[in-house]
């Protein structure tokens, strides 16, 4: 272990601004990746949860389900 | 007495696993499901451990300070962006030489994750170029080359989103990526085919490695991080598109009418 205290470690020898600025992107990015195919996961589930609805309300009023 | 063929029982009930099992979307869908969080789990344990080792066991480098430490994050993500690319290829040529439906979901699916690698590798290097080279950027070949893969990822992402038609907009996809992958030889040899600012590979096979071993492990670490991210994050995309497909089949209909309770 080199660093003697938490500001030793956060400068980075001069350099924090460089080192926390590559890992911080890289960090969020990789959080809002997942995030975003995870909404989209579950939009495309609701989609056709919403389709089946559509469809029951349509038969149960007598008009046919347009599944087009 | 009753006999029963317990094999064929068995076979009879338990469909058979094949090379083919998995194109099918529905059997993709539920081993997915199941690999994901798998590799998502990996992809932390593994870069916990390669962080660690990187902050707090190797050492700071002779020449380049602490700022080397750059490097653990930058060459998984080049590694990454290269190897992306070429699967995304390969599946865009397999679906379109054996017109396979998943092979272009995990084109599709492939295609984001790689474009922010390479976004990443762009950026890291250039936060590690400048207090290194004293510049952000040069227009030499690995640089520009890298430069051309992301367009080439998200020209391949506006184009299959452009046209409606899906099948005709994984072909026209397809096309594209498989003619791309010729920049990714370019990319990986650019440093030895032309004189570049940027140093060349970081690890050779066979050959003895000049960096310390602390170095190489947290680096190799964080690579099979990056790695296991990758399979995580294209999984779950791959299913939101093979519900987004088959919307109207009756698996994915039952699964999203149960999942909704």
């Amino acid at each position: 272990m080199q660093w003697h205290s938490l500001s030793e470690f956060l400068d980075m020898g001069g350099r924090g601004g460089f080192v926390w600025g590559a890992y911080g992107t890289m960090l969020a990015l990789m959080l809002v990746e997942p995030l975003l195919a995870r909404w989209r996961h579950r939009a495309a589930r609701t989609a056709i949860v919403e389709r089946i609805a559509d469809e029951q309300a349509a038969r149960a009023a007598g008009v046919p389900g347009d599944r087009a | 007495m009753l006999t029963v063929n317990t094999s064929a029982a068995t076979a009879a009930v338990r469909p058979r696993l094949t090379w083919f099992t998995f194109a099918s979307p529905a059997n993709f869908y539920r081993l997915a499901g199941v690999l994901g969080p798998l590799c998502g789990a990996a992809a932390l344990a593994l870069a916990v451990a390669g962080l660690w080792m990187g902050f707090f066991v190797a050492p700071t480098d002779a020449v380049q300070g602490e700022v080397y430490r750059i490097i653990f994050i930058h060459v998984p993500a080049a590694w990454l962006s290269m190897v992306l690319y070429v699967a995304m290829a390969f599946w865009a040529a397999i679906g379109w030489f054996l017109n396979a439906r998943m092979a272009f979901i995990f084109a599709r699916a492939i295609a984001p994750t790689g474009a922010l690698f390479t976004l990443l590798a762009l950026w890291t290097g250039s936060l590690w170029g400048r207090p290194t080279w004293g510049t952000w950027w040069v227009w030499d070949a690995r640089l520009t080359s890298e430069l051309i893969l992301l367009f080439l990822y998200l020209g391949y992402m506006a184009l299959v989103a452009a046209i409606d038609d899906v099948r005709r907009a994984d072909k026209a996809g397809a096309l594209l990526a498989i003619v791309g992958v010729v920049n990714v030889p370019i990319i990986y040899f650019s440093v030895v085919w032309w004189n570049t600012l940027h140093q060349g590979s970081s690890l050779t096979m066979g050959r003895q490695q000049h960096m310390a071993s602390t170095m190489l492990l947290a680096m190799l670490l964080l690579t099979l991080a990056c790695w296991a991210y990758a399979f995580a994050v294209v999984f779950v995309r791959a299913r939101a598109i093979v519900l987004e497909r088959e919307g109207d089949s009756a698996w994915a209909r039952a699964l999203a009418a149960k999942t909704q309770g």
